[in-house]
């Protein structure tokens, strides 16, 4: 139920606050977008939407992150993993 | 699709599940309240992926699951009457009520409609003056700032033929009294993603601090849960109890500000019903005074009593992470998704019906399915 996905807006319209909206795509399937609760949203930015209505700009250098600290995180166990004993 | 697959990969979910595996040293109970997470984890195996130390039980996270039976009525009720259109979300029309459920009552000729939107709902009014738009306003905070702008903009565009049938409940208040019961047993919490991308991290210092339990904000795909998990067991590992934000791409610590502006605008916080676990005090929101032309339940005078639930169900158990949907000598049997006996096997995300779907007819599987 509170699923959003996130889409690309590739098109805004709309004057009043209250009524704007996006052409959003979903990995090419588009939609129109209520987007009235991001008004800082902007043409290529990634919105988060449930029913209807974008809900958050992505921050796509946060969801990056997480990807480096998996990284870095497999770099330590490396670290932390012992050589293999050397075949007799 | 962007942003999402990334979130899938399952050589960086069996990472994190290692990295885990490392810090755990004593058994932890942690739960999610989001339907769409306890239907990831249970879809995924997140949970058999993890150390056997590490339990995950699942709250009342399903907005469908625990709107309450007499409201389903009352939107049964106005479907059979002449000129009304009850619009709703399409995973609503299966619940059944006292008697029967939405579907039902439109193959009797009732003018029931499933739609992506509340603002749809709107729309619809506004091409169907002759017509009263009923929409079943069902959520958790996530949906309430939609279902908020709806009423905003059939005011603006001067219908008088709209209205909200409300059921909008809260997860802070069902964190709360899942804590105070005497027999919880939950030690962590994965705090819903999405409601704290609308509401922000503030409500849950005071929760976290009060039960010292540790809150963390977690996101719905593999990846992510995972990484909430990782973020709890570290934090009950040090003994520390903090809101954590696990899920910084889609949250930040003021959620958004102009939905909240909205939601307040037009909802005010009371009282609700909760299906399977009953009355929270100030646990969902209701229509303002000053939007009461828009409340369904006033303009028609639907909404009666709360009928008895089912004596069998153990779904307040449940909810509460006090037992798993498999320890209900009816799950599977006298309870299916076909025929519900409560609340958490009525809708998809509902955990009795995730583990009926995924769990019920396969042994457990060895490897998760990431």
């Amino acid at each position: 139920m509170c699923l959003a996905v996130p889409g690309k807006i590739l098109e805004i319209n709309g004057e009043d606050p209250y009524f704007r909206t996006g052409r959003v795509s979903f990995g090419g399937i588009i939609k129109q977008v209520s987007l009235a609760c991001v008004p800082e949203a902007r043409v290529d930015d990634y919105v988060l939407v449930h029913v209807g209505m974008a809900l958050s700009v992505v921050d796509e250098k946060e969801a990056a992150e997480v990807f480096t600290y998996l990284k870095a995180m497999g770099e330590l166990e490396e670290l932390a993993t012992p050589p293999p004993a050397a075949s007799s | 699709m962007k942003l999402v697959d990334e979130f899938r990969d399952a050589t960086a979910a069996r990472k994190l599940a290692a990295a885990i595996a490392r810090r755990v040293t004593r058994p932890w109970i942690l739960m999610e309240i989001c339907g769409g997470q306890t239907h990831s984890i249970v879809k995924f195996g997140l949970d058999e992926l993890l150390p056997p130390k590490i339990t995950l039980v699942h709250g009342p996270g399903c907005p469908v699951c625990v709107t309450p039976v007499e409201l389903i009525d009352a939107a049964v009720a106005l479907a059979a009457r002449p000129g009304v259109t009850v619009c709703s979300f399409g995973d609503m029309l299966r619940v059944p009520g006292t008697g029967v459920d939405l579907l039902t009552a439109r193959a009797r000729g009732g003018d029931v409609r499933m739609v992506y939107s509340p603002l749809d709902a709107v729309t619809f009014a506004a091409q169907n003056p002759g017509r009263e738009v009923v929409f079943f306003a069902v959520g958790f905070e996530t949906t309430a700032p939609a279902n908020a702008m709806a009423v905003v903009q059939a005011r603006r565009l001067g219908l008088r033929n709209f209205s909200l049938l409300v059921s909008h409940v809260l997860v802070p208040p069902a964190i709360e009294a899942i804590l105070s019961a005497p027999d919880n047993r939950v030690q962590g919490f994965l705090a819903a993603g999405h409601v704290c991308t609308v509401m922000g991290t503030a409500e849950y210092g005071p929760l976290a601090a009060r039960f010292h339990v540790p809150i963390v904000v977690t996101g719905f795909e593999p990846v992510d849960i995972l990484q909430g998990v990782l973020a709890c067991v570290e934090q009950l590992e040090a003994g520390r109890a903090e809101v954590e934000n696990a899920y910084a791409r889609a949250v930040r610590p003021e959620g958004n500000v102009h939905a909240q502006r909205v939601m307040r605008e037009v909802f005010e916080v009371v009282d609700r019903n909760w299906r399977g676990i009953g009355r929270i005090p100030r646990s969902g929101f209701a229509l303002r005074a000053e939007f009461a032309d828009f409340d369904a339940a006033r303009r028609f005078g639907v909404a009666g009593d709360a009928p008895p639930e089912s004596t069998e169900c153990i779904s307040g158990l449940i909810m509460r992470g006090v037992k798993k949907p498999h320890e209900c000598p009816a799950f599977g049997t006298r309870c299916t998704p076909e025929h519900p006996l409560g609340a958490p096997m009525v809708s998809s995300e509902g955990a009795c019906s995730a583990y009926y779907r995924y769990r019920l007819r396969k042994p457990a599987p060895a490897a998760a399915n990431v």
